[in-house]
């Protein structure tokens, strides 16, 4: 297995697939749509409408690009807060029609900036949590590159939250770690390592459902996919569902609990 | 030290005035006024010449809110452990442990507030800038949970440095489920009220903290989701003074109204009382 060193050279090489890779491959007459319908369209997010063997679905995800101009039109993944707002404005729209809702993560995190704060980008990614989390249609999750803090859990309050097997999950950038720990962002190598963020990790901590094998990136997503949609689709109670998704994260916590003074 | 001020075991936190005539005199730390501490103290820690607000103990936040007495609370033997053996965490903690008198960031409980009964939980920055682990995480969850349970309304003052770095993943889906847990006391029809207080940032801005029914905020706090030096090294300039403070979101709608520190329990006991009957047209208490 990959040290977690070259996991992050891994999912930063430039070859790995993005959102516009599985949105082509994967599905089916994808649609995107654009706009959070209040300020504005934010092309870090990815979204619209697709069939995935048939099913119409809704796709969102955060965009990356293979080149440095892709790169920065897409602002390197990094979303401003109409670009959450567009991601629940579609996950309500798969709500209303029914539709599952299949999101991507990939991103260094929700993008830090004067726009960003002045739009609320903290009461963006809020109301992402507060919303998915009762979201009344199946939510399939698949971190496939970064998870980066609250910028990409906002994606990723699902039934089913699935990492790719190099994919990487964090509370805050190992560099960002790093500094604030030893003052030295060149240490992120060993700031990863404390920080426990791999998908085997995660998997270990019960946080994630399971690790999609990069053998065939593609031919591996879409089987679990398949595989998901289908426990999910099978799921004829939308209360036990939320009920489910709920206490998947209730659980989530370690704590000693003493009796009580 | 100012903070010293502040540090009271657990059993005299509702009475502090005995230990405050004995302290010598404060020195403001934004205009460097001398200051009484039994007049700083009368004046809820804001200082009198320059107007700065002090941070709070929760205990302290928790005397001035809540009617006399009337504070009970609960979740509190829940105790902070080391889930990735971080390194230095555990000393860390049990330092603060010693120092504070808490367990951990958050006190949460049940009180009366003008009468009202209601859900409390106040966080305290003394405690590692009050960020968001485990226990925060729980606590808070079970307090929605409780308080919908219960058809109470929660207040919860907010600070935060946001989600806690050694708790890794687990601190980062606290958010989630404190969220879950308030998404929940919300479709249950109950009222939950927000009080941003100095600072409240990062995972619980983009949290419980921006999902009150009503945001309140003291004034001149600083209140943000980025770290302002983390800005400021993106777009390479320096930021106006007034950028993330309470009246920066207030202006650009992301909070309801600024309260100062001696208005606060009369704002809370005017919305609570215009609330009481809340529960989905379920008789009030």
């Amino acid at each position: 297995m990959a040290s977690v060193k070259e996991k992050l050279q891994i999912i930063h090489d430039p070859k790995r697939p993005t959102i516009d890779d599985y949105v082509n491959t994967l599905f089916d007459n994808f649609i995107e749509l654009h706009g959070d319908r209040a300020y504005g369209e934010d092309s870090a997010i990815c979204a619209g409408i697709a069939t995935f063997a048939g099913m119409p679905v809704t796709v969102i995800g955060h965009r990356k690009g293979k080149t440095t101009e892709q790169n920065i039109s897409a602002n390197f993944g990094m979303p401003h807060p109409e670009g959450y707002r567009k991601a629940l404005r579609l996950a309500h729209q798969a709500e209303k029609f029914g539709r599952p809702v299949i999101c991507f993560v990939d991103t260094p995190g929700a993008f830090c900036g004067v726009g960003a704060e002045e739009r609320g980008q903290g009461e963006a990614i809020a109301k992402c949590l507060y919303d998915f989390m009762a979201l009344r249609t199946p939510v399939v999750s698949i971190v496939t590159g970064e998870g980066g803090s609250g910028g990409a859990l906002a994606l990723a309050v699902a039934d089913r939250v699935l990492m790719l097997e190099n994919a990487l999950y964090s509370v805050i950038s190992p560099r960002g770690c790093a500094s604030i720990l030893w003052k030295d962002a060149s240490r992120e190598i060993e700031a990863a390592e404390c920080l426990k963020i791999t998908a085997q990790d995660l998997y270990n901590f019960g946080m994630i459902e399971g690790i999609i094998p990069e053998n065939s990136i593609m031919k591996n997503v879409k089987k679990a996919l398949t595989f998901v949609l289908r426990e999910l689709n099978l799921q004829n109670d939308i209360d036990e569902m939320l009920q489910k998704r709920y206490d998947k994260f209730r659980k989530i916590g370690v704590f000693q609990e003493i009796n009580q003074i | 030290m100012l903070i010293d001020l502040f540090q009271k075991t657990r059993d005299s936190s509702m009475r502090m005035k005995g230990e405050e005539e004995k302290k010598p005199t404060k020195v403001c730390k934004g205009c460097g006024a001398e200051l009484k501490a039994l007049t700083f103290g009368k004046n809820l820690y804001v200082c009198p010449v320059c107007g700065r607000y002090s941070r709070l103990l929760a205990r302290t936040r928790i005397r001035f809110t809540a009617d006399t007495d009337s504070f009970h609370e609960l979740f509190n033997g829940l105790k902070t452990l080391n889930p990735l053996e971080f390194e230095g965490y555990t000393e860390k903690v049990r330092e603060l442990v010693k120092k504070t008198g808490m367990n951990d960031a958050v006190v949460t409980g049940v009180c009366t507030i003008g009468g009202i009964q209601t859900c409390l939980g106040v966080m305290d920055s003394h405690f590692m800038m009050a960020s968001m682990g485990s226990v925060v995480g729980e606590k808070l969850t079970r307090l929605f949970e409780y308080a919908t349970e219960h058809e109470l309304p929660v207040v919860l003052f907010t600070c935060s440095g946001g989600a806690r770095m050694q708790e890794g993943m687990f601190s980062l889906l606290q958010m989630a489920k404190v969220s879950g847990a308030v998404r929940r006391h919300s479709d249950a029809g109950l009222l939950y009220i927000t009080v941003l207080t100095d600072p409240t940032t990062g995972g619980v801005t983009a949290s419980y903290a921006s999902l009150g029914d009503i945001i309140l905020a003291e004034p001149h706090t600083t209140i943000g989701f980025a770290g302002r030096r983390v800005i400021e090294g993106t777009i390479g300039e320096k930021l106006p003074d007034d950028f993330q403070t309470s009246e920066f979101l207030r202006d650009h709608g992301f909070c309801d109204k600024i309260v100062p520190r001696n208005q606060m329990k009369q704002t809370l006991t005017a919305l609570l009382s215009m609330h009481q009957n809340s529960a989905k047209g379920k008789k009030g208490r």
